[in-house]
C-alpha cells in the first residue's frame, strides 16, 4: 500500500476473527492522514469498536498490518502515541479531577510541577477550571467526559481514539460536546479516530466518515465531507450537512441502492 | 492531628449524633427487656421449654452488672480487674493476629491476582485451609511454636491470624478483578507496567472490598484469640478465663456471663476501630462504593 509523508494510520487488509468462530473484520484497509477528524460509522457488530481497539494495539488482528507512525501499533503504543476516550468517562473514583487527568502523565514520569502545569492547561482546554479538586462522581456525566477528554489529550498522543464518547449523554450534551470537541482539535492539531452510530454526529465532525457494514465487519464506503471549517452551529442547517447525511445514510443501507430520499427526513 | 478527635465524620444522612444514641439505647432496653420478660414469664408460668428458666441458666442482668465488682477469691481483686488485664492480653494476641493475618491475605490476594493458573491451582487448599477446625491446628502451632522458644501469646496470634487471613485473600482477590476492564486499557495504552496497573489501579479499587474483609476479620481474629489459648494453656486471657469460669458454673453463673459480656465488646472495639479507620479512608467517597 502507498503511503504518503503524512500518513500518521496505516491499515492493510486487517482482518479479525474471535475464537467462537465469528469474523468481526474482514480485508481493512484504510489510511489515515495527519489532522484528519475520521469517524467509523455503521450498524451494532461491524466491528467498528473492535477496528479501533485493533489501531490502539489494545486488539491484536488476526490477519493484516497496521503501521502508526511508521512503527508497529505495539511500538506506537509503547512511545505513548495514543489517547483513549471510551463511551464511559473511565476515571479513578479514588482521584481528585486534578490527578486524574494527571494519571498518564505520571505514568509517563514527568516531575510534579510540569505535571501541576499541563493538568491546568488541560483543566482550561475543556472548561473545567474550578473543579481540580472534585471526585469525579461529583460531576455530571458531559463533564465526567471533558476530564477523560483532557486526560487523553494531556500527554500530547500522536492519535486520539475515542469510542462513541457521546454515546451516553443526552443530545443536547452531546451537541454542546461535539462542537467544544472540534475546538480542542482545532487547537491541539490532532488526528482523530471517532467511533459513532450516529449519522448526524459523524458528518458534523469528520473530514472523512468511513461507513462498515455488518457480518462480517467490511468498508461498505468512505464519504469526504468538505463542509467548511471551523464547524458551527449553523453548520447543522447548512443544506449540504444534509445531502452529507443522506449520504452517510445511503452507504449504511447498501451503497447508494437506495432511492435519495428527501434530506429533512432523519 | 486535630481531627483525630472527631472520627465519626458528621452524619448527613439521618439525623446525627444524638438520633443514633438515642436509637442504640433504645435497641439496647429492648434486648434487656426481651431477656428479663422472658425470664420473669417462664419462671411464673413455670413453662420448661426449649428449656427451663432458672438463675443459672438466665440470671439477671443486673446480677451479671454486679459481678464485674465481686472478687472470684474471697479477699481478692473484684472481677473487673482481673477481666482488664486478660482483655488487654487477648486484645495483644488478636490485634497481632490481625494485623498479620491482615498482611498475609493481601500478600496472598495479589500473587494469585497476577496469575490465572495460580489462582485455580490455589484457591481450593486456601479454602480446605479454613475447613479444617482451628481447634485441630492449635495444639502443632502452640506445641510447634513452643519447642523453639516462642512465646505462647505468640502463636495463639498466629492462631487468630489464620482466621484473619482468609476473609482478606478472598475479597482482596474479588476487588483487584473487579476493576473496568476499560481502565485496564487505558492503563495499556500509557504503557504502564503490570506493577503499575497493580499500584494505581488494582489496589486502590479494591479498598472498598479490603474494608469488608478487614470487619470479618476483626471479630474472627478476637474468637481465634479466645479460642486458641484453651489449647495454648495460657491462662492470662480472655480464653483463660472463659475455661476457669465454666468450671464453677453452675455455682456462680454470672462470671461467664461478664466475661461473655467483655469478650463482646473487645470484639465490637476492633470492628468499630476497622469502621473507622474506613471511614477516614474512603472519606468522601460515594455511597454506592460497597
Amino acid at each position: 500500500m502507498s503511503q504518503s509523508s503524512d500518513t500518521v494510520v496505516s491499515i492493510s487488509d486487517v482482518s479479525k476473527s474471535f475464537r467462537t468462530g465469528v469474523t468481526a473484520l474482514q480485508g481493512i484497509s484504510l489510511n489515515i492522514r495527519q489532522g484528519e477528524f475520521v469517524s467509523l460509522i455503521g450498524p451494532s457488530g461491524c466491528g467498528k469498536s473492535t477496528l479501533l481497539r485493533i489501531i490502539g494495539d489494545l486488539v491484536q488482528p488476526s490477519a493484516g498490518a497496521v503501521i502508526v507512525n511508521g512503527k508497529s501499533a505495539e511500538q506506537a503504543r509503547l512511545d505513548h502515541d495514543y489517547g483513549i476516550v471510551f463511551q464511559d468517562a473511565v476515571l479513578y473514583d479514588w482521584r481528585t479531577v486534578a490527578r486524574n487527568v494527571s494519571l498518564p502523565l505520571e505514568m509517563l514520569g514527568w516531575d510534579r510541577t510540569k505535571r501541576r502545569a499541563r493538568v491546568k492547561e488541560m483543566l482550561e482546554l475543556v472548561e473545567l477550571t474550578g473543579f481540580e479538586s472534585n471526585r469525579p462522581w461529583q460531576l455530571s456525566g458531559g463533564m465526567q467526559q471533558r476530564v477523560s477528554i483532557a486526560r487523553a489529550l494531556s500527554f500530547d498522543p500522536a492519535l486520539l481514539l475515542m469510542d462513541e464518547p457521546f454515546g451516553a449523554l443526552d443530545e443536547m450534551t452531546r451537541e454542546r460536546l461535539n462542537m467544544e470537541l472540534l475546538q480542542i482539535w482545532e487547537k491541539a492539531r490532532s488526528t482523530v479516530v471517532f467511533v459513532t452510530h450516529s449519522i448526524p454526529e459523524a458528518v458534523y465532525l469528520s473530514t472523512r466518515v468511513v461507513v462498515m457494514s455488518a457480518r462480517p465487519g467490511r468498508i461498505a464506503g468512505v464519504i469526504e465531507v468538505d463542509l467548511p471549517q471551523p464547524r458551527t452551529a449553523e453548520t447543522r442547517e447548512d443544506p449540504r450537512f444534509f445531502e452529507h447525511v443522506t449520504a452517510v445514510r445511503e452507504a449504511l443501507a447498501g451503497g447508494g441502492q437506495m432511492s435519495k430520499s428527501a434530506p429533512e427526513i432523519f | 492531628m486535630d481531627d483525630v478527635a472527631t472520627p465519626a465524620a458528621p452524619d448527613t444522612s439521618d439525623g446525627g449524633v444524638a438520633r443514633r444514641l438515642a436509637t442504640g439505647v433504645i435497641v439496647l432496653g429492648a434486648l434487656v427487656g426481651l431477656w428479663e420478660g422472658y425470664k420473669w414469664l417462664w419462671q411464673t408460668a413455670g413453662w420448661t421449654w426449649p428449656f427451663a428458666v432458672d438463675d443459672v441458666t438466665m440470671p439477671h442482668l443486673y446480677k451479671v452488672v454486679e459481678a464485674f465488682w465481686q472478687p472470684t477469691t474471697t479477699g481478692g481483686p473484684p472481677l473487673i480487674h482481673s477481666l482488664l488485664s486478660a482483655t488487654w492480653f487477648t486484645g495483644k494476641e488478636a490485634l497481632a493476629g490481625f494485623l498479620l493475618g491482615a498482611l498475609i491475605g493481601f500478600l496472598i490476594a495479589v500473587v494469585l491476582s497476577q496469575s490465572r493458573l495460580l489462582e485455580r491451582g490455589l484457591v481450593p487448599y486456601i479454602v480446605a485451609s479454613q475447613t479444617v477446625p482451628i481447634l485441630a491446628i492449635a495444639p502443632m502451632v502452640v506445641v510447634g511454636l513452643g519447642s523453639k522458644g516462642v512465646a505462647g501469646w505468640k502463636a495463639v496470634a498466629i492462631l487468630a491470624a489464620y482466621l484473619t487471613f482468609f476473609p482478606v485473600a478472598i475479597n482482596t482477590l474479588r476487588g483487584l478483578h473487579s476493576v473496568d476492564p476499560r481502565a485496564v486499557q487505558l492503563m495499556h495504552s500509557y504503557a504502564a507496567s503490570r506493577w503499575r496497573v497493580l499500584w494505581h489501579l488494582r489496589v486502590p479499587a479494591s479498598v472498598p472490598y479490603i474494608f469488608t474483609a478487614l470487619k470479618i476479620s476483626a471479630t474472627a481474629s478476637v474468637i481465634g484469640a479466645i479460642i486458641g489459648e484453651a489449647p495454648a494453656s495460657i491462662q492470662n486471657g480472655l480464653g483463660g478465663a472463659i475455661v476457669n469460669f465454666n468450671q464453677y458454673y453452675s455455682l456462680e453463673p454470672t462470671f461467664l456471663w461478664a466475661t461473655n459480656v467483655v469478650c463482646a465488646a473487645l470484639g465490637i472495639v476492633f470492628f468499630v476501630a476497622v469502621a473507622v479507620t474506613e471511614r477516614l479512608v474512603l472519606r468522601g467517597a460515594p455511597e454506592n462504593i460497597a
